[in-house]
């Protein structure tokens, strides 16, 4: 009887998209009087953190500080059409829509600038900070709030775009498989260590380890989030979760979080992460997504690392304390 | 590809709903009210599988604050329809059963009162006549003949174009069997999962004075749910205004369209806002999981590591009812055989029916379950020639410019400098051979 | 069963609420009151998404008959948020991330209030074992824990920071 520690490892993909495509999105984009930025959607955040980070697509698309630019969604009525939240598509799609309308407002927005400071379009540049300048020649600018008055009142101009962005719906081939399923792909490496209790059966997952490629990081401190929520969901599905505790029978099947287990605030491991960026050449600013798959790699490696602390490879899950005394008795038997 | 310079892009903002997080003044369906709204709440099958002969409300209707109960007869097209809408048929669920129950707590017809109690207790009070039938729990006993059929069209299997399942056919993998040195099988099972979010799913309809209905809903889709609630209530579209885009946690269990279209139809046939929220053991037991899925690997394997010949063998448990699996199983497929290199692959991915709870979109979706059989296969493998599990992935990794199973050309591979990157975070010192691959270089993988 | 009469203090005010008995606190917070913070995630006492304090100690509102607060004192994230700005524990929640849907973020503020008052330095187990009782499906609890130690920093007159 004794606690036994193992490491164990898994590398993974994950597609970004709607399997297969057509899953479009739509942004709007307008300026207020006052250099406010409006991108108008439909899109829904689930607590992934869209709306911040499509906000911070828009500002550098536009080249206009983060602080001027509101997200309004979601409504059917004002926003355009979006496919939805799922299949780590949002940054991807909503994210290459707004860029798209982006542009097309930036365009009129240095057109009027660049009619108030009587240069060309292309003479210009934008500094992120709330001023349009010209390039080589910074002390002539212009500053937002300027320019949108200048387009409301003496150019008659909207200075507004339109986005949209759809991957083409792949078919697929009856016979062999053949298909387009997504846009780009994501990968992670995960190492896991565990301590297996050989008298309970109950496995402690001391850390979670891992490395993310995911193309941009819009937000590091929402990369991070998912990360690390993914990282304890991994570690639940692999050793707590089931809704029919005797699969395939439904018998017994929980009700609410006293008998659906779900790790709490004790039974979290060290989370440790390092994220790199080989930017896609399908996303906004290289972005590939990470919102669904960072429960992938924990599951497997947890269960590698138990197979490596006790010799025995459980093929089932979740991993209960009772599968894995029975696997040490069938091992002892051997 | 974006050019310009980056202000906003890579900055760690705080989140722009932080604040109303912190202080609990962000506004989730549940937080919306009106004066005279009613409750909706519905009566579910008791068993797994049973013929409806009959359903007696009288006991129900006598209960105080009971307003009426929704039958099938009520909704104008009882077809539940979410796949349509992205081109995959056929339709099979109904919005409220008809003459056939196929899992335990699938909803039969809704009772609308003045208040939850009153909703509740009515719910209690209706009479079932239910027949009961055999039911099937095992998705290889659901293919067996003999086993009791859940789908007008004969079978308990989704029907690919004709065939039994998913298919991909890559190469020849009886004859890389045949070469290699090594064959690897093993049996994967997942168990189904609820996405468990603090928020439960749910919906607040209101009849507004033009005519029209807002729909505050927790969808993580909005207008796939306006559009799949019009086609179901078959009114013209513009007739739905739907407003969300706050959802308590979603993770895939919020695509479903399960609540909007029934609660449409209450506050269309009493012209009062409806409200219908799913309780949380509604939420655990009905709402749809991520269904369980058994996975048969059979691996070739070569004395240096190479992996020859995969086939694959797979069984998505999608529950009573299609919901999204068939699409699942495609995305399965194209996913299953992992980002590796191999140059035979055989994959059958079935979506069978059985008579649970169904299955349905959740994060990772189809490729968290392929992802762990292949990850546990890889180090059974890897134990079973002796090598050592990172070089087992080294030296399989799929590189730019190869070609996948389904026949897509690899794009933006950087599955070895992933795992390069893992191995520095954790101090594992990989063999310099390892350290000196890239994924543009096809030298020193396994097929270059 | 008749309505009745209970008196008690809502976040610092005496009120008088008339409620059917066995009312729950969350019902009342929720439905009448319209007092929103106080969310409702199970209903079975079972992810503290309901969590209010009752005389400083959290309890679950979910369970809670009104009339066992009858001439207590009751807490609600209404009542710890200011007027104008945020409360140490807002401010630390916020600059650490301590949150991604939010829904239980405000049971789990009150109960790191309930922590916080009794024990104005509490290390890591003590803050582990004050969250058990509450649920976080999205966050994996390590950035709240954070939130939760900065929050004390800052409570005690040291600098924040995330």
């Amino acid at each position: 009887m004794a606690k036994l520690r193992g490491t164990g490892m898994a590398a993974v993909n994950y597609p970004t998209g709607m399997n297969l495509g057509g899953d479009p999105s739509q942004a709007l984009i307008h300026a207020t009087t006052t250099g406010t930025f409006v991108i108008s959607l439909s899109s829904t955040d689930l607590g992934q953190g869209l709306k911040t980070v499509i906000a911070q697509i828009g500002a550098d698309a536009l080249g206009v500080p983060v602080e001027n630019v509101m997200i309004d969604t979601a409504d059917t009525d004002t926003g355009p059409h979006c496919m939805g939240t799922f299949a780590s598509r949002a940054t991807h799609r909503v994210g290459n829509a707004v860029v798209m309308a982006a542009q097309e407002a930036r365009k009129v927005l240095l057109e009027v600038a660049a009619d108030e400071l009587e240069v060309s379009p292309e003479d210009l540049e934008t500094d992120g900070q709330g001023n349009i300048l010209v390039k080589g020649a910074p002390s002539r600018s212009i500053g937002l709030v300027d320019t949108a008055l200048a387009a409301h009142f003496k150019y008659a101009k909207t200075i507004s775009g339109r986005g949209m962005f759809m991957k083409p719906k792949s078919d697929v081939d009856p016979e062999t498989g053949a298909m387009d399923p997504d846009s780009t792909e994501a990968h992670a490496c995960t190492v896991a260590e565990v301590e297996v209790d050989t008298e309970t059966g109950e496995v402690k997952v001391l850390s979670i380890k891992s490395a993310y490629e995911i193309g941009r990081q819009v937000n590091p401190a929402l990369v991070k989030g998912q990360i690390e929520g993914g990282s304890v969901m991994g570690m639940s599905h692999a050793l707590l979760e089931t809704t029919a505790p005797y699969y395939p029978a439904i018998d017994h099947s929980p009700g609410g979080f006293s008998d659906y287990l779900i790790p709490g605030s004790a039974d979290i491991p060290e989370i440790e992460s390092v994220v790199l960026e080989y930017p896609s050449s399908t996303g906004p600013f290289g972005v590939k997504g990470i919102g669904e798959m960072t429960a992938n790699s924990p599951i497997p490696a947890i269960v590698n690392a138990i197979n490596n602390a006790i010799g025995v490879r459980i093929t089932e899950l979740p991993v209960t304390p009772e599968k894995i005394l029975r696997a040490l008795e069938m091992k002892d038997k051997e | 590809m974006t050019q310009g310079k980056l202000n906003a892009v890579g900055q760690s903002i705080k989140r722009r709903d932080g604040l109303g997080h912190v202080t609990g003044k962000t506004v989730y369906v549940d937080d919306v009210k009106f004066r005279d709204m009613l409750h909706l709440k519905m009566v579910r099958s008791p068993v797994p599988h049973a013929r409806i002969k009959g359903i007696d409300f009288s006991e129900a209707e006598k209960v105080p604050g009971f307003v009426r109960a929704l039958t099938h007869e009520d909704v104008p097209k009882n077809t539940y329809t979410i796949l349509c809408l992205i081109g995959v048929g056929p339709d099979e669920e109904p919005v409220l059963a008809e003459d056939e129950v196929r899992y335990k707590g699938e909803q039969i017809a809704a009772i609308i009162a003045e208040t939850e109690e009153a909703a509740m207790e009515a719910v209690g009070k209706v009479k079932l006549d239910l027949e009961e039938l055999p039911a099937v729990f095992d998705v290889e006993e659901a293919l067996k003949p003999g086993a009791p059929i859940l789908k007008h069209w004969g079978t308990n299997y989704f029907v690919y174009e004709g065939h039994h399942c998913r298919r991909v056919r890559y190469g020849d993998v009886e004859k890389g069997f045949a070469e290699a040195d090594f064959i690897v099988e093993e049996r994967y099972q997942t168990s189904p999962i609820e996405h468990a979010p603090t928020e439960t799913t749910g919906c607040v309809v209101k009849p507004e004075a033009d005519g029209r209905y807002t729909v505050y809903t927790n969808t993580q889709a909005l207008f796939f749910t306006l559009d799949n609630a019009a086609l179901i209530l078959e009114v013209p579209f513009n007739k739905l205004h739907l407003v969300g885009g706050t959802v308590g946690g979603g993770f895939g269990g919020k695509v479903d369209v399960i609540v909007e279209p029934i609660t449409i139809l209450a506050a269309m046939k009493t012209g009062r806002p409806v409200r219908y929220v799913f309780m949380r053991d509604e939420e655990m037991r009905v709402s749809s999981t991520r269904g369980a899925w058994r996975m048969y690997y059979k691996d070739g394997v070569m004395k240096d590591g190479r992996i020859v010949a995969r086939q694959v063998t797979t069984y998505a448990d999608a529950g009573a009812y299609n919901r999204h699996t068939p699409y699942a199983v495609t995305k399965h497929a194209a996913n299953a055989a992992g980002p590796y290199n191999i140059p035979n692959v055989s994959i059958d991915a079935h979506c069978v029916y059985t008579n649970r709870q169904p299955g349905s979109a959740m994060r990772g979706f189809a490729v968290t379950p392929a992802s762990f059989a292949l990850e546990v296969q890889m180090d059974k493998i890897a134990e079973t020639i002796g090598m050592d599990p990172w070089e087992i992935r080294f030296i399989n990794a799929y590189r730019n410019g190869d070609m996948k199973p389904h026949r897509k050309v690899v794009e933006d591979a950087t599955l070895i400098e992933t795992m390069q990157a893992a191995a520095e975070m954790v101090g594992t010192e990989l063999p310099e051979r390892l350290k000196a691959m890239h994924s543009n270089d096809r030298e020193g993988g396994n097929h270059g | 069963m008749a309505a009745k009469i209970v008196t008690f203090n809502l976040n610092g005010r005496e009120i008088d609420v008339l409620v059917k008995p066995l009312t729950t606190m969350q019902t009342l917070l929720r439905e009448q009151l319209e007092y929103f913070a106080t969310k409702s995630g199970c209903r079975q006492g079972g992810c503290g998404s309901c969590t209010i304090l009752v005389d400083g100690e959290p309890m679950a509102s979910c369970l809670l008959p009104v009339e066992d607060v009858a001439g207590k004192e009751v807490t609600t994230l209404e009542g710890i948020t200011p007027d104008l700005g945020l409360h140490p524990i807002q401010e630390a929640f916020f600059d650490n991330y301590a949150m991604q849907c939010g829904y239980c973020t405000p049971g789990i503020i009150m109960v790191s209030k309930a922590l916080l008052d009794r024990n104005p330095h509490p290390n890591r187990r003590e803050i582990v074992e004050a969250l058990a009782g509450n649920v976080c499906r999205c966050t994996g609890y390590e950035p709240i824990i954070r939130a939760v130690q900065d929050a004390a920093a800052r409570m005690n007159g040291q600098q924040g920071g995330a």
